[in-house]
């Protein structure tokens, strides 16, 4: 298939244009709360949220026989919702570090779910083929009622964001002042943390326990190199989110066979490893090219006080003097040299070079500059 | 709203602005402050010294209710603390913050209205005109859209500053307001803070640098975990007190 099918395949297949409106939202839902996320340094809780759920999903099935999604999801909530509180419960109560904590809570209901899972398979029963596909997601299971269960929960999500915006940025700036400005941080917390757990649970269907905590770190990570505003940042990394899921259903659709959850988390690794490089400010690009930059001029610069003060020992400061002297300086070269030739700060004759009444100017004020930062 | 600031004002004169009364503070097992009884008047500008782990900044973590103790209370102007929140401002330590988190020098200084404006209310032109003035107060005007992490160690301490002035609040915390800032920004802030006290203020400054005390406040606390002297630094900051409180013979030349 190519875009062209594809594209005409958007507007009529009724379960291709399902799984990229549920990837889209997931994307951008994710991608929202994941700056917070990100901001608050709990990347990991994700992960760790993501791998408790498993057992959820697992018991959920043995209770009730069902694999009906929404059961399901309910199942992870809850040992979502278990595995987070006893994170923090570890951590405030014994001297574990949060990685730690973070850690072990993962491994832990992870396994035990491995071990519903195995447990499950081998019983007698013809219903329990598919539970698997919450490991890895299966978005070609997606339905129109799973779409909308992610699309109230995402608009409910955008509501609280815009009503507690100020809340929830000043407690991931600065939460002891904000305790003492009168808020209940605790409350704010709580709301922050369930709604990425919701999103979290959300988005198993489709990209599964161990890829989802990549839904939630790339989309923030690659929009905080293009701003340093936080509504900025939290509005790119839902578009970011949610172009990952448009892309990477679209690359899955037309590429036979491809599974969609990883394709999305690796178009969302592409938008992170771009960000990274080419963004104008914090990327790694254009930071070397400044500092080259910087260090050329700095070098120019250099040079050009070393002429300034021999220049400045005659009366006039056009005197010619003879390249040798300036070969005991370090950071001369014929480079630079030429470089101030050009930019009409030195004129060389033969052997000699003097300084022009602009060079004169400029190196007098660069060395009076450099005195007053030494200050 | 101000008629109501007005009466306070005329009910503290000569007033007790800060009781702590048998305020005792643990992690875990070990105390970090034993029952520590403190009355600080209305408007000094008292430093709390000590040394490390003297459980300085504990103190007023747990007078702002930041930190929960063990025993004893708090009061403000005579009512508990909870109920003169309003009345209280902080200036936590510049290192508790990420400073590369995405936002201005205005937006930060902007959160000290965030008190008064109360849950979900936003903040608008009233809210920024003080914060600008607040800025402008600091000598940080030309700054406000800077990101933060662009301002040097010396700027991110005035706009902590700037935040917590925005609050217009009767009694100012503040923990180690001087340190690792430049010479000028540390005369910028004592002038600030000598404006407060003259405005009628309480100023209560976790203090590294005893040389300073003298020139810089009217009343100090000593702390080491008890609270081993407070009153007015002439009558009191003597090399006995800072024996007793540093453990070693401590010897500050004091400047008459």
């Amino acid at each position: 298939m190519n875009i062209k099918e594809y594209i005409e395949l958007l507007f009529t297949d009724y379960t291709l244009r399902t799984i990229t409106l549920g990837t889209a939202i997931l994307g951008a839902v994710t991608g929202m709360l994941g700056s917070f996320a990100v901001l608050r340094k709990q990347s990991l809780l994700g992960d760790a949220i993501s791998h408790a759920a498993l057992p959820g999903i697992a018991i959920a099935f043995l209770l009730t026989g069902t694999k009906d999604s929404n059961v399901l999801l309910i199942g992870a909530l809850v040992s979502g919702l278990v595995g987070t509180f006893w994170i923090r419960g570890i951590i405030k109560k014994t001297h574990l570090k949060s990685d730690t904590a973070l850690g072990l809570i993962l491994s832990l209901f992870f396994g035990f779910g491995m071990l519903l899972l195995t447990f499950i398979q081998k019983q007698p029963n013809a219903n329990q083929a598919g539970l698997d596909k919450y490991l890895f997601g299966q978005a070609a299971t997606l339905l129109e009622r799973d779409v909308w269960l992610m699309t109230i929960v995402s608009g409910a999500c955008l509501v609280v964001l815009l009503l507690f915006w100020k809340e929830f940025k000043i407690l991931l700036f600065d939460s002891d002042y904000t305790k003492t400005l009168g808020f209940n941080t605790k409350i704010i917390d709580i709301l922050i943390t369930s709604f990425i757990v919701l999103a979290i649970v959300l988005g198993l269907q489709t990209v599964g326990v161990v890829l989802m905590s990549a839904m939630l770190l790339a989309p923030a990570a690659a929009a905080r190199q293009w701003t340093n505003k936080l509504g900025v940042m939290v509005f790119l990394a839902a578009l970011f989110g949610a172009f990952s899921g448009v892309f990477g259903t679209a690359i899955s659709a037309t590429q036979n066979n491809l599974s969609t959850g990883p394709v999305i988390v690796i178009i969302a690794g592409v938008f992170v490893l771009f960000s990274f490089v080419f963004s104008p400010n914090r990327g790694l690009l254009f930071k070397q090219i400044r500092f080259i930059k910087n260090r050329r001029d700095l070098q120019l610069h250099k040079t050009l006080t070393f002429m300034y003060h021999i220049a400045d020992t005659h009366d006039n400061v056009s005197h010619p003097h003879t390249v040798k002297i300036l070969n005991n300086f370090q950071g001369y070269t014929k480079g630079t040299l030429q470089k101030l030739v050009k930019r009409n700060l030195v004129e060389l004759d033969g052997n000699m070079w003097s300084l022009t009444e602009e060079g004169y100017k400029t190196a007098s004020n660069l060395y009076n500059q450099q005195n007053k930062t030494d200050e | 709203m101000s008629q109501q600031v007005d009466k306070t004002k005329t009910e503290k004169t000569g007033a007790i602005a800060v009781q702590v009364d048998d305020l005792t503070v643990a992690y875990n097992y070990k105390p970090v402050l034993w029952d520590i009884d403190l009355e600080i008047p209305e408007g000094v500008l008292m430093a709390i010294v000590g040394p490390n782990g003297a459980g300085k900044s504990t103190l007023i973590k747990s007078i702002l209710g930041i930190l929960k103790p063990i025993a004893g209370s708090v009061n403000i102007y005579g009512k508990s603390y909870k109920k003169q929140r309003h009345l209280v401002a902080y200036v936590p330590q510049k290192g508790s913050v990420d400073w590369d988190f995405p936002t201005t020098a205005l937006d930060v200084v902007t959160m000290g209205t965030y008190g008064s404006l109360g849950w979900i209310k936003r903040p608008g032109q009233k809210e920024k005109k003080e914060a600008l003035e607040a800025l402008e107060k600091v000598g940080m005007l030309p700054f406000k859209n800077r990101q933060i992490s662009q301002l040097s160690g010396g700027q991110q301490q005035r706009i902590f500053l700037a935040r917590a002035l925005v609050q217009n609040a009767s009694i100012y915390f503040m923990d180690e307001p001087f340190q690792g800032v430049d010479a000028t920004t540390e005369i910028a802030i004592i002038n600030i803070l000598k404006e407060l006290r003259k405005a009628g203020k309480t100023v209560i400054v976790v203090h590294h640098d005893l040389q300073t005390v003298p020139e810089y406040f009217d009343w100090v606390t000593f702390l080491n975990v008890k609270k081993i002297a407070t009153g007015p630094v002439k009558d009191i900051f003597n090399d006995d007190n800072l024996t007793k409180t540093y453990g070693i013979n401590y010897k500050v030349s004091i400047q008459e």
